[in-house]
């Protein structure tokens, strides 16, 4: 396990937590979202976890994103907070 | 006896996921839009996923470990002419080698049951913005307690 | 509200971090976590039980076997709440829908660099979830991720083309049946083990009918007999949410 390498990822990935969160546009939270699921695959990598990252690169990254933007196309893009 | 600093240190992970699950339940909280409540519950699994794999981590209980070369903390599987041995002798594998597989298994399937429930979360989502025309918490309950504007 | 939920965070952050002050040392060999015996089992006898080097594909789907079938059946019944709670069988009263299947769109002379180009990739994703799933015995892999790409691929072809042109290839019925039927597989796997005279889902009976050398290949082709039951359930739930979610329901005219 590279440390330098962890801690950058965990500060990314909170920056990442926050910013999903806070940006106004569904469309664009959604996609956020999805580069925190590819740091946690890292992270997850760094960890020596393969199985858990292979599998958070499939579902996380790739499927749950793809269902929000669904639910955002069906529904709406606006967002008050 | 460490130093609080140096817990700090060793730690750092685990405080990192404690301010992950802290932003995921201020969302959850405080958030009006439902896809946001959504991500922050998504935020919240995921630091405790988080905080499951890693105390599956091993590396010595040393931040800086693996600079000497001792090979320790591999992924959990094993190698082609140790695993053979192993066959016949299986106490010749020294599991401080490897990192611990089980909270692996345990959160692979809880990944994939949180996305297929996420997917149930979002459906629920879209009905209601089939029936409100809003994702809007405060919109939502200001229609519930004026039902008569919502005939149309 | 907002100081409320402000106090509530504060208190639990709080609670927690004081919970670390007590935690091993981040990645302790002796943590007790990691100095456990089950762990120290799962990784000396993974071979010698199983001939699976992956531990993680051993305790998955063999120790722990009974953990993932129930996984794999939540997974299916969240299938089948989706379609409980979003499919619509008629178009009335439904807005007027954006996209038609015919009608010419914005940024339609685009969709070929798309469309071929998606054309092209979904042969290779396919085989390399075959791989994935065929390989997870030695390599990480196996019946999750295996299933989930074939189920991306599918995901690729309705967002590179649309809805339709995935379900003329994946229709409704067949992802329905697909979902109970990998769950069938999974539990009809355990079943077998049972009429051969062991107990449910010890898949070293299964040297019986399997051309195995003994029940430790027996294990390891078992193993995998559950990996498939789970990709077939993973792939056909994953393509059913979406199929629901893209559409409203109505398995027509999606995004």
């Amino acid at each position: 396990m590279i440390w330098q390498f962890d801690t950058l990822l965990l500060v990314l990935l909170i920056v990442a937590a926050v910013i999903s969160l806070r940006i106004k546009d569904l469309l664009a939270a959604s996609v956020v979202f999805g580069i925190y699921s590819f740091l946690m695959c890292l992270l997850w990598a760094v960890m020596a976890a393969v199985d858990v990252a292979f599998t958070e690169a499939a579902v996380g990254a790739g499927v749950s994103t793809l269902f929000m933007i669904a639910t955002v196309y069906q529904t709406t893009r606006r967002s008050s907070d | 006896m460490p130093t609080p600093f140096q817990i700090l240190l060793h730690n750092f992970n685990y405080v990192c996921y404690v301010v992950l699950l802290m932003i995921g339940l201020h969302a959850m909280i405080t958030k009006r839009n439902l896809i946001k409540k959504l991500i922050g519950m998504s935020v919240f699994s995921t630091a405790i996923i988080l905080f499951y794999v890693s105390i599956g981590v091993n590396n010595g209980g040393d931040m800086l470990a693996g600079h000497d070369g001792r090979p320790v903390g591999n992924i959990p599987v094993l190698e082609h002419g140790i695993g053979h041995d192993a066959i016949t002798h299986p106490e010749t594998i020294d599991p401080r080698r490897y990192a611990n597989p089980l909270p692996h298994v345990l959160m692979l399937t809880a990944i994939v049951v949180g996305v297929a429930t996420l997917g149930v979360a979002l459906a629920i989502t879209q009905r209601v913005f089939q029936d409100y025309g809003t994702l809007e918490e405060d919109e939502i309950l200001a229609q519930l307690n004026n039902p008569q504007e919502n005939d149309d | 509200m907002r100081a409320f939920g402000l106090i509530i965070v504060l208190l639990t952050g709080g609670l927690l971090l004081w919970g670390v002050r007590d935690f091993p040392l981040f990645g302790a060999a002796d943590s007790p976590a990691n100095g456990g015996v089950v762990t120290a089992y799962y990784l000396q006898h993974t071979m010698q039980d199983a001939r699976v080097p992956n531990a993680v594909t051993t305790v998955l789907a063999d120790y722990r076997s009974y953990d993932t079938m129930f996984e794999t059946a939540v997974i299916f019944t969240a299938g089948i709440a989706i379609f409980a709670i979003l499919r619509v069988f008629d178009d009335r009263g439904g807005r007027r829908l954006r996209k038609s299947q015919d009608a010419p769109v914005k940024g339609d002379q685009y969709r070929i660099i798309v469309g071929t180009t998606s054309r092209l990739l979904i042969a290779p994703i396919q085989l390399f979830a075959l791989y994935v799933l065929v390989h997870g015995h030695h390599s990480p892999g196996g019946g999750f991720q295996g299933g989930v790409i074939i189920g991306a691929s599918f995901l690729l072809l309705a967002v590179a083309r649309n809805l339709q042109t995935s379900l003329d290839r994946f229709p409704e019925r067949r992802f329905l049946a697909m979902g109970a039927g990998g769950v069938l597989i999974y539990a009809g796997t355990g079943l077998l083990c049972m009429l051969l005279g062991r107990n449910f889902l010890d898949y070293g009976a299964l040297q019986a009918v399997l051309p195995a050398t003994g029940p430790e290949m027996a294990r390891s082709h078992g193993i995998f007999a559950v990996e498939i039951g789970v990709a077939v359930t993973v792939s056909a739930s994953m393509f059913a949410v979406y199929a629901m979610l893209a559409s409203r329901g109505r398995l027509k005219d999606g995004l």
